[in-house]
């Protein structure tokens, strides 16, 4: 019987030693350690990016006074819409044509600012990045005023070389360039610091072995930095379609979506259902839209990067 | 020791009589002994008005021993609305909340129902418009009380110095501070000739074309006096009537002799207008006025406000009430419900329109002649017709009489201003008629 029971308490002794043993070693390990460290940004991102993004899937399949379920109703409502379609057709405008001539720009910019003598280059790259660095609605509003109806600022340059008084926000083209070009100027800058990491990543030496067998600067960019640069320029390009396509400040400061609803973009216009005409699951269907755009982007281009880096 | 033993009858004698005692009894004297209330009020444009607010609140929280929490939301980029949606999903948040003029309708079910507050203050302040029953009742059920900070009528406010000049009308003498208007033949016909002529003179009226609410409340005025409406009372869409027609026509017109820009105006732009010397006329409260007599004195001296022209259907002002709403999960009903009856006192009213420079307009008919109105200036009487004090327009809102869940939509997705400014861009008649009949289709979800 007492053999029994100093058997038993030596198993148990054991087991403990053995459980307080394992507790600390995976306490101990460098990945429960990183996973701790993560944890409230974790559970940020749960509560502010995970739960709103499935109630909002719920709510989009509630009919308009919230009191029954419809499934896909709502989306089947809005495929029929007219102005919904316009809203795709204007979103991906705006998308594209903005993350264009933001790379570019961006690209353009961050070689001028690499061939500054490093002295300088400080002071440039800080100044480049304000338009990037100032909140967008403060900034924008600063547009507003720039293009506004009565006492704009371009209208009364362009009136001493005769030209003018050009409606910047309330045609339809000069509306649409109007907030692409804000657009534009706010995120270009972010283009530029990537880009001009990327170029001092670039080794030195490939430049001098493309000079010595001959090469001409386009040659250079065509052959050396750009494909050194591939995959910063997908990620910085997919990043900034996703924020792009999810603008809010810009248009809803410049043109509300007007005139006529040609600048509204998914957001914009999900914010106009949802919140001012009080038909929240159909707004929240309006901003689900972009889900699938943007996932099917992204696994284009991050499957594009992975191959690379599987290649490198 | 004695024991004295309860009996039933006189226990339930006991228990009546304190129960009687506890809800008789209303607030039991002594430091917020009446619990806490806590109200979401709009953050008023003109400096000074909030604390006319606070300090009503304040004084019926000394006296009711309540401890009270204000906080002014501000109406810009709708946060208003934003705050509303979010305390109604969630169901909690402020005790009263002051709403614009849609959204008692669209929260009705969340609201507590207020007709013991409203039927004894229209006793005291005499009736309420329309536009207030049609926003804040539903099936007999006020919603909400109509609110006096906020509440105003967008009427013209005239250069009389450009209309007398360009256009050979006297506002003044149309409409004389102190006495009945004269206004007879202040039509939509004489409104478009006189915007032809100060459009010619370099003066063109300021009206916006664009989705915000100055421009769509415009446009709703403009089409009631033509008798236009998108959707009737009943819920049918009535757009493609003679009407609707004749409304479109006399907005290509008004469009032809606009600022190229205003289709991009928001609510914002019609004030700078007036007040940068450009404009003749802006349909506005007196806000761009008083902004005016800071900012640029010399156009101020010059601005009368005063009724809207007539159409063949009838001379309708756009009137744009506030409410006071008290949620149904509110934890201080009793509370609230009293505060919004010394909220709608006539000696609260007067002070509400006094500190706000006659801007606040109440919606019951006792108060239209308060002497703030009848003082204020330069010129002394601008403000006088501005609360339609002998009633002789209808103060109604864009996209009445459609059933409110309906117009609420019509109105926020500017549907009346976007089919004008299709027609006007050159779009037919036909076209633009069907583009809104299949919007007016959408909102029909229920």
């Amino acid at each position: 019987m007492a053999d029994v029971v100093v058997e038993r308490g030596r198993v148990a002794r054991a087991a403990g030693a053995r459980k307080g043993t394992s507790l600390r070693n995976a306490l101990g390990r460098k990945s429960t350690v990183a996973f701790f460290l993560t944890l409230p940004l974790i559970l940020l991102i749960i509560l502010l990016v995970l739960y709103p993004a499935f109630y909002s899937v719920y709510l989009a399949t509630l009919n308009k006074a919230m009191t029954k379920f419809v499934g896909f109703g709502n989306f089947t409502f809005l495929f029929k819409r007219e102005t919904f379609w316009m809203v795709v057709q204007q979103s991906c405008i705006f998308a594209i044509t903005a993350v264009i001539f933001k790379a570019l720009i961006g690209f353009i910019v961050a070689h001028f600012v690499h061939n500054i003598p490093a002295k300088g280059q400080r002071k440039w790259r800080g100044m480049l990045l304000v338009p990037w660095v100032i909140p967008p609605a403060m900034s924008t509003l600063a547009w507003l005023w720039l293009f506004d109806p009565s006492y704009s600022a371009f209208n009364y340059t362009l009136s001493f070389f005769g030209v003018g008084p050009i409606p910047w926000l309330g045609d339809t083209f000069w509306a649409r360039f109007s907030v692409i070009l804000v657009n534009v100027w706010y995120g270009a800058p972010f283009f530029m610091i990537m880009y001009l990491a990327a170029l001092k990543s670039v080794p030195d030496q490939l430049y001098e072995a493309a000079a010595i067998d001959g090469a001409n600067w386009w040659q250079r960019i065509w052959y050396v930095t750009l494909p050194m640069m591939r995959n910063i320029i997908a990620i910085t390009t997919l990043f900034s379609l996703i924020v792009t396509f999810a603008n809010f400040d810009i248009v809803r400061i410049l043109t509300s979506g007007g005139p006529l609803d040609t600048t509204h973009l998914f957001a914009t216009w999900a914010f106009q259902v949802g919140i001012q005409s009080n038909d929240i699951p159909l707004g929240a269907c309006v901003s689900l839209f972009m889900v699938p755009i943007l996932a099917v982007a992204a696994i284009f281009i991050l499957r594009d990067v992975s191959k690379r880096g599987n290649e490198a | 020791m004695s024991r004295k033993k309860l009996t039933r009858r006189q226990f339930v004698a006991a228990t009546a009589m304190s129960s009687a005692a506890l809800i008789t009894a209303p607030y039991v004297r002594g430091a917020y002994a009446a619990g806490k209330l806590s109200i979401g009020f709009w953050d008023h444009w003109v400096p000074g008005a909030n604390k006319a607010s606070t300090d009503l609140v304040n004084e019926w929280a000394a006296k009711e021993k309540v401890e009270v929490s204000i906080d002014y939301i501000t109406s810009n980029n709708k946060k208003i609305e934003l705050t509303a949606a979010a305390e109604a999903q969630a169901k909690s948040g402020h005790d009263i909340l002051q709403m614009p003029s849609w959204w008692p309708q669209a929260y009705s079910e969340n609201l507590e129902p207020l007709n013991d507050v409203m039927e004894p203050l229209i006793k005291q302040n005499g009736e309420v418009n329309g536009t207030v029953k049609y926003l804040g009742q539903s099936g007999g059920k006020w919603l909400a009380v109509p609110a006096t900070p906020g509440s105003q009528i967008k009427g013209p406010c005239s250069r009389i110095d450009l209309m007398k000049k360009h256009a050979g009308i006297d506002v003044q003498e149309m409409y004389p501070a102190g006495s009945p208007p004269k206004a007879d033949n202040w039509t939509m016909e004489t409104f478009l000739k006189a915007a032809e002529a100060c459009q010619k003179a370099g003066f063109a009226f300021g009206i916006g074309l664009g989705e915000t609410t100055d421009s769509v409340d415009t446009a709703g005025a403009i089409f009631q006096s033509f008798g236009a409406e998108l959707v009737n009372a009943k819920g049918d869409i009535t757009v493609k009537t003679d009407s609707v027609r004749q409304a479109m026509e006399f907005y290509k017109k008004l469009i032809a002799v606009l600022p190229p820009d205003a289709p991009s105006w928001d609510d914002a732009s019609n004030n700078k207008w007036l007040i940068s010397g450009r404009g003749a006329m802006i349909l506005n409260p007196p806000s761009a006025w008083a902004v005016a007599k800071r900012d640029a004195p010399q156009v101020a001296e010059q601005c009368w406000t005063h009724g809207f022209p007539a159409g063949p259907k009838g001379r309708f002002a756009p009137y744009l009430p506030y409410f006071w709403g008290v949620w149904s999960f509110g934890k201080n009903k009793e509370a609230a419900k009293s505060l919004l009856v010394h909220l709608s006192a006539p000696a609260s009213i007067e002070k509400f329109v006094a500190v706000s420079g006659g801007y606040d307009l109440p919606a019951y008919a006792n108060f239209t002649t308060l002497k703030t109105w009848a003082e204020e200036g330069p010129p002394k009487g601008t403000l006088y017709h501005y609360p339609n004090p002998y009633n002789h327009q209808t103060l109604s809102i864009a996209a009445s009489p459609a059933p409110p869940k309906i117009a609420q939509q019509i109105y926020f997705q500017a549907t009346l201003t976007k089919m004008a400014l299709r027609f006007a861009r050159g779009e037919t008649m036909e076209q633009a008629l069907a583009w809104a009949e299949g919007e007016c289709e959408g909102f029909m979800r229920s």
